[in-house]
């Protein structure tokens, strides 16, 4: 009965709220209990059913995780594993280290900071899938322009997307060079609502700009770095287009992180099953992240 | 309390930013410069800035290229982006509303169940996308790309919208509600025409989001004739030799509207963005 009294005193709202719910229980929700659930099963093309057919795939348990988890496959697991975490530390390490860095260069009076700032989003501006072509053409082992200017320096061309090692940072530079710009603007945000009185006691108090970057600037802009650093993990540790545009996770899967693989055993060799497993395990390793990551801040802040 | 500023450090400071403009800014330059390059030019050993021998040849292929693929992919691409800034504006509006106008039970649920989405990884959530799509019989259709793009959009548009619609101060539409207007009215005449910018940076992010989305793209779609632009333009990407020109071509061609609009509304992007998102 209270349930019913809630709703019909908030019915406009409920009403408001409705259509977005609807889509993203259609569209979100069911689609990840069900993803949940066909990572229990043997779910493969031949089994999932159509229009016509009906499906035929069966609950197996834990199988797929246990064949994820030990054996062969726990061998390819940890592999694509580790390169996803140097893959999404690296990238946010630069990204951060580079936007906060430039919205401090750019937070002074610094003349011709508009064009400054307009340039420096370019990388933002354009299509992420456009960049990832401009970048595999710098990147192309014979005529592609980083390797043209390091002849002309005398220097050996690199093979850049033949080698394990050389493929991983080229794709690394190039996603550093598309994600630099958002923390930029968000670091920027954050700094232009720090007041400005609190330099100004410490500039009488006769801090140097050191003491007064540790002692105010990076303390006032903790929230800000909290949630830009968090969300750059997500979306970094989720990137799909960049890899795939470069590289297509080769050579030899060597930029291969853990969405490309999955994405592979999904739809490159069709075991959904599998493939699934592998969404549920990214799932829970970025939730237990946030976890810790807004545990560890709550923790801070009360010390 | 103007720090007194060295020469020696202005000079410094000026040296970073130029550096990174300049890196900002030359990938795409080299694009621009590559689309207008004879073949045997783009293939050369030696580092040429500007094409040598000026040519619109890789434009005029891609205009007029068998069955006009490369325009009906940018129709595609049009299509399906106007769609899910349609649909998804008018979600994103209604339900943010809501959640800042209103007090009720399950507002703190549903503000952190459209957080919470933000980390579910497309690799779980295409499968059984995929499978619904399929057994609709949406597969090469329109309507899946859209749906799966607003559900793609929503949320981030969601909590930047909300934290707009707070900065706007109530009174207004209260006094509407007092001479007898409706809810849907106050939203639709009052509250909405004020958050015109929180609006259009709404639109802007669906916009783009469809524009740029590559994976379901490539799922969903599997006819050329109905390729979105990234699917289509990876097409001239082959294994061994990839058409350069042609490739570059494109991309300016993809580029040059979405770069030109955002140079020039990227103050009012900007603000209206941290606006929302700091709020939070």
């Amino acid at each position: 009965m209270k349930y019913i009294q809630a709703i019909k005193q908030n019915k406009v709202a409920y009403l408001f709220l409705l259509p977005a719910m609807l889509v993203m229980l259609c569209l979100v929700f069911i689609p990840l209990v069900q993803g949940i659930y066909y990572s229990l099963t043997n779910i493969d093309q031949y089994n999932m059913g159509n229009r016509f057919v009906k499906a035929s795939y069966r609950f197996i348990g834990l199988q797929n995780y246990i064949s994820i988890f030990s054996g062969e496959g726990f061998a390819e697991f940890s592999k694509v594993f580790r390169q996803t975490l140097i893959w999404t530390f690296v990238n946010v390490f630069f990204h951060f280290v580079i936007g906060l860095g430039l919205a401090l260069l750019l937070n002074r009076h610094v003349r011709g900071r508009a064009i400054y700032r307009t340039l420096l989003l370019i990388p933002w501006a354009v299509p992420s899938f456009v960049s990832a072509f401009a970048w595999r053409w710098m990147f192309n082992g014979q005529y592609g322009f980083i390797n043209l200017m390091l002849a002309k320096l005398g220097l050996q061309p690199i093979p850049w997307l033949s080698d394990p090692f050389w493929a991983m940072t080229a794709v690394i530079i190039t996603n550093i060079w598309l994600g630099f710009p958002f923390m930029m603007v968000t670091m920027l945000g954050g700094l232009q609502s720090i007041s400005k009185e609190l330099y100004e006691a410490a500039y009488v108090d006769g801090a140097n700009r050191i003491q007064q970057f540790f002692r105010i600037t990076l303390p006032q802009l903790r929230p800000t770095i909290f949630v830009a650093t968090l969300l750059g993990v997500i979306w970094t540790f989720n990137m799909f287009a960049v890899i795939y545009l470069i590289t297509e996770g080769g050579p030899y899967n060597s930029t291969q992180i853990l969405v490309t693989y999955a994405y592979n055993k999904a739809f490159s060799s069709w075991q959904l099953g599998e493939a699934t497993t592998y969404g549920v395990i990214i799932l829970s390793m970025l939730l237990a992240f946030s976890f810790f990551y807004t545990r560890l801040l709550k923790m801070e802040k009360e010390q | 309390m103007e720090h007194r500023i060295s020469k020696a450090e202005r000079f410094f400071v000026h040296l970073t930013l130029i550096l990174f403009a300049v890196i900002s800014v030359f990938p795409f330059f080299w694009l621009v410069s590559t689309s207008f390059k004879l073949p045997s030019d783009v293939f050369s050993s030696e580092i040429q800035l500007l094409p040598p021998h000026f040519t619109w040849d890789n434009y005029k292929y891609l205009l007029t290229m068998q069955n006009h693929l490369f325009l009906q992919w940018v129709w595609n691409s049009v299509l399906v982006a106007l769609l899910t800034t349609f649909v998804g504006v008018f979600l994103a509006a209604t339900s943010a509303y809501a959640l800042s106008r209103f007090n009720f039970p399950g507002k703190r649920a549903s503000l952190f169940s459209f957080l919470v989405t933000q980390m579910f990884p497309g690799a779980i959530l295409i499968v059984p996308l995929y499978n619904i799509v399929k057994n609709l019989g949406l597969l090469n259709s329109y309507v899946g790309l859209v749906l799966a793009y607003t559900a793609t959009a929503l949320p981030f548009s969601v909590w930047m919208l909300k934290g707009y619609f707070d900065t706007i101060p109530y009174e207004l539409e209260e006094a509407a509600k007092v001479d007898g207007m409706t809810t849907w009215g106050t939203f639709y005449r009052i509250a909405l025409p004020l958050a015109l910018p929180g609006i259009a940076v709404t639109a802007f992010f669906s916009f783009i989001t469809a524009w740029n989305e590559f994976m379901f793209a490539l799922t969903f779609m599997n006819k050329q004739e109905l390729f979105t632009l990234p699917v289509g333009l990876r097409t001239f990407v082959f294994q061994f030799r990839t058409d350069w020109h042609y490739v570059s071509a494109g991309a300016v061609l993809i580029t040059l509207p979405v770069l030109v609009f955002f140079v020039l509304a990227q103050r009012w992007l900007i603000s209206g963005l941290t606006a929302g998102g700091t709020k939070g």
